[in-house]
């Protein structure tokens, strides 16, 4: 096996490690910053109890988050020199901009830890959130700029493999990075409303009954109904700008072989190669033409108008199916329980219901996977799409396979220990015993 | 200022402050350690607790921000250091890793544990040992590149004086720099028993510190004689930080003025690495890559720039705060806010 190949593994294990814990980076100060605010204004101290107990578990895989994140940064220009120095030249500016993203939260995440009682006036102390909500969105941000650039690459032109005519912001202004960054960002927003959902709904279906898992629940579901309608909605556009900018993505996706209007989209199914034709699928008339330009008679390019050494692997169409679907499925369960919410005769806690959202957080978190080895992949064989390929970009250097190995027991470790430590910090320590302690509720 | 002394300066001024506050956490992990063995981890770990637990984080970020501006402002770098570094890189990222989340699994998470305390401790060694390679493969001699590509000679690494000096230099400094900070600490949390067994071990290191640095420049003048020439040249930098040295020393033996001490201990790091940096200049990479030659175009490298000067607008001032809430809030310091957080 190849430099290449294993150099592919590498980023993808580390990625796809890192992403679960830069979501929850994202995603989970905002909830906090939310259940504190509304605590404090409602003057309602179960409010402030769950927004300390998320911040203790958040603080754990924090820093998870911020050594597997140190990992890539090195690590994307030990095993992709060339792309680095290419990149180096032209993108490095939102990636400098991103490090003063991390030195805001880091240093007001210390902050926010280390001083909850120590001013009079309980609004300063949730001030020191706001900082942290809006450094760790911007360090996605930039970061997803970064990613933007590397499917729709602009801002420069070639010259004898050097890059010329250098404009950085219209490099990070590149045409993916709109639609890339909304969806990014929302969906990340969703998935932690989703997983502290779950916990909320896991305990009140072992019947802890107390009012502090019911307003957690409240709190988390509302809000991640809106955050549904906004990742599906930033999740068409992406569809849209695929069909303008990376037809060949969207093709592959759809297995959109002749380019024609009223495209029907196609779900699940089996195709065959030799034919073209795909079997057992579920097909929706016009659907794709929709997806793509919001009309029946909208024509959608197909893949035999790209020549087949630049198509990307097929398989991307499930990765792509199973995203929409569980976005389809994270809609629904969260409606159903806004709605049972506002009709007053409701029930939100129906079992039937509270299962549904458990199992919605591994869900999201299988959908931000899905939805990045899709992105990533779909993008084959360029690593810079129509600049650099993936295999001229690799390192040289030999070990790259047993590096590989060290870095999968590493994470393996990791992921385990990260497990058991919070579940140990939970354990003995329960949410109504610490509410009774402290505030005598 | 040209754009590659810009760029240049303001990299190598924030690893000068990575190398600082590092030290002061790397070296407070084996005291930590030492102190467990040794019994007395009573007396120490409060004081060191007190003061990482907040800023741990941020330590980290000073790394990152160094790595990025290197590659921002001088992408080459990521080419050939890219290209040999992989193994020594991807062993100094799996001690990283397994200190930072060690450590907040420790300390956030369930109590003291000694398989952890153990691993916190040897990592705090063992990573600025494998950082400081670095420094030694940018002298020279140690990567090449052939018609086959860049290659680093690891086993040349390992038998060469230079290298060994650099690396006993960091592994003591380290040392050296984190116990004059934590015994200013302790001494301002009216901690006497911490503060003095701390001023020990800070006076225990000096000796070292300064016999490593006088190895260094011995080893330095046979294996790369022109830098070394230049080094020569600017001796007076070398020379203040020798001052700084017997100043911080005297002040601590003395028990006088900790703070002053801890601020010449800067002083004489802080002289040393910039008089070695820019004796060091105009290489990169001695001989493939210069600063002149790897610049980024000035496009990109003006707009590095207006962010970092418009960064350090939104730095300094929360780095500001984070200082004045921990370090200069002597109830803090103290341990009279103990119940705050969470
Ligand atoms: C909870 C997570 C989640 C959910 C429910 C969805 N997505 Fe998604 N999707 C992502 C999480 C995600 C992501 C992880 O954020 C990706 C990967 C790369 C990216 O830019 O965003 C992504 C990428 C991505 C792309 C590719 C963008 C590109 O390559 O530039 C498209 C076209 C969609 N999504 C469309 C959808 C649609 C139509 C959904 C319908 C409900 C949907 N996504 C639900
Ligand atoms: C800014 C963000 C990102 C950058 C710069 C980036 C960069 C890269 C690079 C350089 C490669 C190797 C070349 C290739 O195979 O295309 C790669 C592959 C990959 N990345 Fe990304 N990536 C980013 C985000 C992500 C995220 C967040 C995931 C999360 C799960 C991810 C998943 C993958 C996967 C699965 C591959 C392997 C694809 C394959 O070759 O089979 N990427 N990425
Ligand atoms: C190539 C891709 C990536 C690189 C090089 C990278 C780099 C890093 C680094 C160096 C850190 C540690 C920062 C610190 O010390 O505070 C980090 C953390 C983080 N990353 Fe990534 N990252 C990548 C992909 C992503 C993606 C795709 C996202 C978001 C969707 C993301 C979001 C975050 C967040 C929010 C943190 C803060 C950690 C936390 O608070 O949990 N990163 N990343």
């Amino acid at each position: 096996m190849d430099a290449v190949f294993w150099s592919r593994i590498l980023t993808a294990e580390t990625l796809s490690f890192h992403i679960i814990f830069a979501t929850i980076g994202v995603g989970v100060p905002l909830f906090i910053s939310l259940a504190e605010a509304w605590g404090i204004w409602k003057k309602d101290n179960h409010y402030i109890m769950l927004a300390k107990r998320w911040t203790r578990g958040f603080v754990i895989t924090v820093a998870v988050g911020v050594v597997t994140g140190t990992c890539i940064g090195l690590m994307l220009s030990l095993l992709w020199p060339q792309f680095m120095q290419l990149a180096g030249n032209v993108i490095s500016l939102p990636l400098f901009m991103e490090t003063f993203a991390f030195f805001v939260e880091a240093i007001f995440l210390g902050i926010y830890l280390y001083t909850w009682d120590r001013f009079k006036n309980p609004w300063i102390h949730w001030a020191s959130s706001i900082p942290i909500v809006i450094g760790s969105s911007m360090s996605a941000l930039f970061i997803t700029i970064v990613n933007a650039f590397m499917n729709t690459p602009a801002g420069f032109r070639l010259e004898n493999g050097k890059a010329v005519d250098i404009d950085p912001i219209a490099a990070m202004l590149n045409p993916a990075t709109p639609s890339k960054v909304a969806h990014v960002l929302s969906s990340a927003y969703l998935t932690c409303g989703f997983l502290l959902a779950s916990i909320a709904a896991y305990h009140i279906l072992k019947g802890r009954n107390h009012v502090y898992y019911k307003k957690a629940l409240r709190l988390t579901m509302i809000t991640g109904f809106i955050l549904a309608i906004a990742t599906f909605a930033a999740g068409d556009i992406s569809g849209k700008f695929l069909a303008k900018h990376q037809p060949t993505k969207l093709a592959a996706a759809e297995w959109h072989f002749e380019t024609t209007k009223q495209a029907p989209l196609v779900f699940g199914g089996v195709l065959n190669k030799e034919t073209q034709e795909v079997k057992y699928g579920i097909k929706i008339p016009f659907a794709l033409s929709i997806l793509a330009g919001n009309s029946p008679n909208h024509e959608v390019k197909g893949l035999n108008d790209i020549p087949q050494d630049l198509w990307p692997p097929l398989y991307i169409h499930y990765l792509f199916d199973g995203m929409v679907a569980i976005g389809f499925y994270l809609l629904l369960v969260s409606a159903i329980f806004a709605i049972e919410w506002y009709r007053k005769k409701g029930n939100q806690w129906s079992p039937w219901l509270l299962r549904g959202i458990v199992l919605g957080a591994p869900l999201a978190f299988i959908a931000i996977q899905l939805g990045w080895i899709f992105a990533e992949v779909g993008r084959q064989p360029w690593i810079i799409t129509g600049v650099l390929k993936v295999d001229k970009a690799a390192t040289t250097a030999d070990h790259v396979s047993s590096t590989t190995w060290a870095f999968s027991a590493l994470f393996l470790a990791l992921g385990i220990l990260t497990c058991i430590v919070l579940y140990r910090l939970f354990r003995h320590n329960r949410a109504e015993d610490e509410l009774a302690k402290r505030y005598g509720l | 200022m040209s754009l590659e002394m810009i760029g240049i300066t303001v990299l190598w001024t924030f690893l000068y402050g990575y190398l600082i506050i590092a030290s002061i956490d790397f070296g407070a992990g084996f005291f930590s350690y030492y102190s467990m063995k040794t019994k007395k981890d009573h007396i120490v770990n409060t004081v060191i607790e007190r003061y990482l637990s907040p800023v741990w984080e941020v330590t980290n970020v000073f790394l990152i921000f160094f790595i990025v501006g290197v590659i921002g402002f001088f992408p080459d770098t990521a080419y050939y250091y890219g290209t040999a570094l992989l193994i020594p890189g991807s062993v100094f990222l799996i001690l990283l890793t397994i200190r930072g989340s060690f450590y907040a699994f420790a300390h956030y998470g369930v109590r003291s544990n000694r398989v952890y305390m153990f691993l916190y401790g040897a990592t705090g060694l063992l990573i600025p040992a494998s950082l400081s390679t670095i420094l030694t493969m940018s002298e020279g001699g140690f990567i090449k590149e052939t018609d086959s590509g860049i290659t680093l000679s690891i086993a040349q690494l390992f038998t060469n004086s230079y290298s060994w000096a650099v690396t006993f230099l960091a592994i003591v400094s380290v040392l050296y720099i984190s116990s004059s900070f934590l015994t200013f600490y302790a001494n301002r949390a009216n901690d006497t028993p911490a503060r003095e067994l701390l001023r020990k071990y800070a006076l225990a290191w000096s000796g070292p510190t300064i016999l490593a640095s006088l190895l260094v420049f011995w080893a330095l003048s046979r294996h790369n004689p022109d830098h070394f020439q230049r080094a020569l040249e600017i001796g007076w930098c070398f020379g203040l930080s020798l001052l700084c040295f017997i100043g911080a020393v005297f002040l601590i033996w003395k028990r006088k003025c900790f703070g002053l001490a801890f601020v010449l201990v800067m002083l004489q790091f802080g002289f040393a690495f910039f008089g070695y940096g820019a004796s060091h200049l105009p290489y990169l990479l001695d001989p493939y890559i210069t600063i002149q030659g790897a610049v980024t175009s000035p496009v990109l490298g003006k707009a590095l720039v207006i962010t970092f000067i418009a960064g350090l607008l939104v730095l300094i001032p929360s780095l500001g705060l984070l200082l004045w809430l921990f370090l200069f809030n002597a109830k803090y310091v103290r341990g009279e806010h103990e119940q705050e957080h969470l």
